[in-house]
């Protein structure tokens, strides 16, 4: 089973109750082996960087058998409206 | 049951084999021997080899010739703090330290970063770290003093 950019966004939606997910493919081919993430979400708030990639390597648990190299960054929505300003 | 007889078999094919990661600068880890009867001695091997030096990364390549672009970056970060002297292995040249230390840190990515026997994180986090400033204080606390501070100073 492939795994595509849009499963991951969805899973990471749905799970994370993320409010903006952005997923890149960073396979030199769009081959979908290496992702590239951004994540938004709430739940993150007050979590340390570990704690917050650990939220999401747990949601993507399955998927990150498959998947050959994986980039994350997780931001609370404040932050994400900081990186925006900016 | 089944387990039981894999693991025995694979106790018996081992033999006298000592699990002893390679590092990657040439040293060798040699701790009490153990013999390699199953996962969990690796598990126990990891924990004494991330308490065994204050900076230990899990790569692929070696610092010197880093066979990943994550790995090279993690090299890289260090090197622009000035810390040279850290204990890596090469993951690529075992499997059973490679899958090993994933389920040891439950982390499914390498390279990987321990810093006074704490996991501190991967790629991405020690990237981030370095942006914001926390990698020079993670440092502190294991007693590094970043070779960036060092300059900061200077040019003040």
């Amino acid at each position: 089973m492939a795994i595509t950019a849009d499963h991951i966004r969805d899973k990471l939606t749905k799970e994370l109750a993320a409010v903006h997910v952005d997923v890149e493919d960073t396979s030199p081919n769009r081959c979908a082996a290496s992702y590239k993430v951004l994540v938004v979400s709430s739940q993150f708030e007050g979590k340390p960087l570990l704690q917050r990639h650990r939220l999401v390597n747990t949601c993507l648990a399955e998927e990150l058998k498959e998947i050959h190299a994986f980039e994350q960054k997780t931001l609370t929505p404040e932050q994400w409206e900081k990186q925006k300003a900016q | 049951m089944n387990s039981l007889i894999r693991n025995t078999a694979r106790c018996l094919r081992s033999g006298a084999a000592v699990y002893m990661p390679r590092q990657a600068d040439g040293r060798v880890w040699t701790s009490s021997a153990r013999f390699l009867c199953a996962a969990a001695d690796v598990q126990k091997a990891l924990g004494d080899i991330v308490q065994k030096d204050k900076v230990v990364v899990f790569m692929k390549g070696t610092p010197a010739q880093p066979m990943c672009g994550f790995s090279n970056a993690v090299v890289q970060i260090l090197r622009m703090h000035g810390v040279d002297d850290y204990a890596s292995y090469n993951v690529l040249e075992d499997s059973e330290l490679r899958e090993g230390v994933k389920a040891f840190s439950n982390w499914p990515t390498i390279p990987q970063v321990y810093f006074s026997g704490e996991f501190v994180g991967g790629c991405d986090i020690l990237l981030q770290m370095h942006q914001n400033g926390d990698l020079v204080e993670e440092l502190k606390k294991c007693g590094i003093s970043s070779s960036l501070l060092e300059a900061e100073k200077e040019s003040k």
